[in-house]
């Protein structure tokens, strides 16, 4: 009954039971968070445009993206993973999803920031669609805990539109 | 003499009554194990229900030993999730995150380009030959939440097949000499 072997398997029960429990407690709290992140996206520049020779619109911009998504950390976040998506409908494809631009904030300090880069990935149609098109950028992000669920939210900028040539 | 026959037979009796217990009891522990994956596998309508991290490729989000639950809804794919996938022609599912998505008007079918977070490129070089594009059937679930270290057991158990063989062997000796 009370054996070495009995002991260390009640303590281990024991320590593994309040683990699991502190961790769906961390998670839940995130719950209290209500964060009220901000953004802004400017295209300062249409790099080039053109049609490849397998017929998609290619094109390259230059953004400017000022967001702050300070109020999305809580005591449970290891990072907030953000990008921005150009998402857009064709005749043919019902959403297009392109991501141009992401990052990784580790850290509370780092979460108001501004960036002036060009499109880290290409922005490539499925055809040629894209002369003239209104486009909308989302500002997603994904919230990594430390343990737990995972949060995923966006903010929706439209009125942007591509030129009608290209060049 | 009936009374040394007397306690000769209970000694047996009751050694086979422990046997008996031992292995209900030993029953019980992997049959209950069973059920709980199972119920997993319906509750989330993934194949498998939790996965281990085993690559580098989305630190610093998920490490090497990380456990991710896996849900496999009817809710479209988009961009920024992190999915699990299989290419053909790989045994081994690859979890990384959504970047580009083309849903088609007519049909619903999505086209799907991965990469991993710590990765300078996109998964094309990844997937089969000739590939662009994951399909629908490819992916087997997206990740929803996540627990940290828990999945090195199970590395560490794959990649070190002794220690599983100590540990298998210490158990057993363990069910077979309690005497509850």
């Amino acid at each position: 009954m009370h054996s070495f072997g009995y002991r260390a398997n009640a303590l281990l029960t024991v320590a593994v039971t309040i683990l699991a429990l502190m961790c769906a407690i961390a998670s839940l709290s995130d719950n209290f968070n209500s964060p009220t992140p901000s953004a802004q996206v400017q295209v300062l520049n249409i790099n080039w445009f053109q049609k490849h020779q397998d017929g998609n619109d290619e094109i390259s911009l230059t953004l400017n993206i000022s967001a702050n998504l300070q109020s999305l950390f809580t005591w449970n976040t290891k990072q907030v993973f953000v990008f921005l998506a150009a998402e857009y409908e064709t005749p043919m494809n019902s959403l297009n999803q392109v991501s141009l631009w992401d990052g990784i904030i580790p850290a509370k300090e780092h979460a108001k920031f501004w960036i002036h880069t060009s499109n880290k990935y290409r922005f490539i149609d499925q055809g040629s669609n894209l002369r003239g098109k209104d486009f909308n950028l989302t500002l997603h992000w994904h919230v990594m805990p430390k343990t737990g669920k995972m949060f995923a939210d966006k903010i929706v900028m439209s009125g942007y539109r591509l030129p009608q040539d290209y060049r | 003499m009936g009374f040394i026959g007397e306690t000769i037979d209970s000694i047996k009796s009751i050694q086979i009554r422990q046997v008996l217990s031992q292995a209900v009891s030993l029953g019980m522990i992997v049959t209950s194990a069973l059920i709980i994956w199972k119920a997993l596998m319906c509750i989330t309508g993934s194949e498998s229900p939790v996965v281990v991290v085993l690559s580098g490729s989305m630190e610093p989000g998920f490490k090497r030993g990380d456990i991710l639950f896996l849900h496999m809804s009817k809710d479209p794919i988009r961009a920024g999730e992190i999915v699990v996938f299989n290419v053909d022609g790989r045994e081994i599912p690859i979890v990384h995150r959504v970047i580009k998505v083309h849903e088609r008007q007519d049909t619903g079918e999505v086209d799907v380009l991965t990469k991993g977070d710590n990765n300078y490129g996109d998964d094309r070089l990844l997937y089969a030959q000739g590939q662009l594009w994951l399909q629908r059937h490819h992916i087997m679930g997206r990740a929803v939440g996540f627990l940290p270290y828990v999945g090195w057991v199970t590395i560490i158990m794959t990649e070190k097949p002794i220690i599983k063989y100590i540990l298998i062997g210490a158990l057993g000796l363990l069910v077979i000499t309690s005497k509850d």
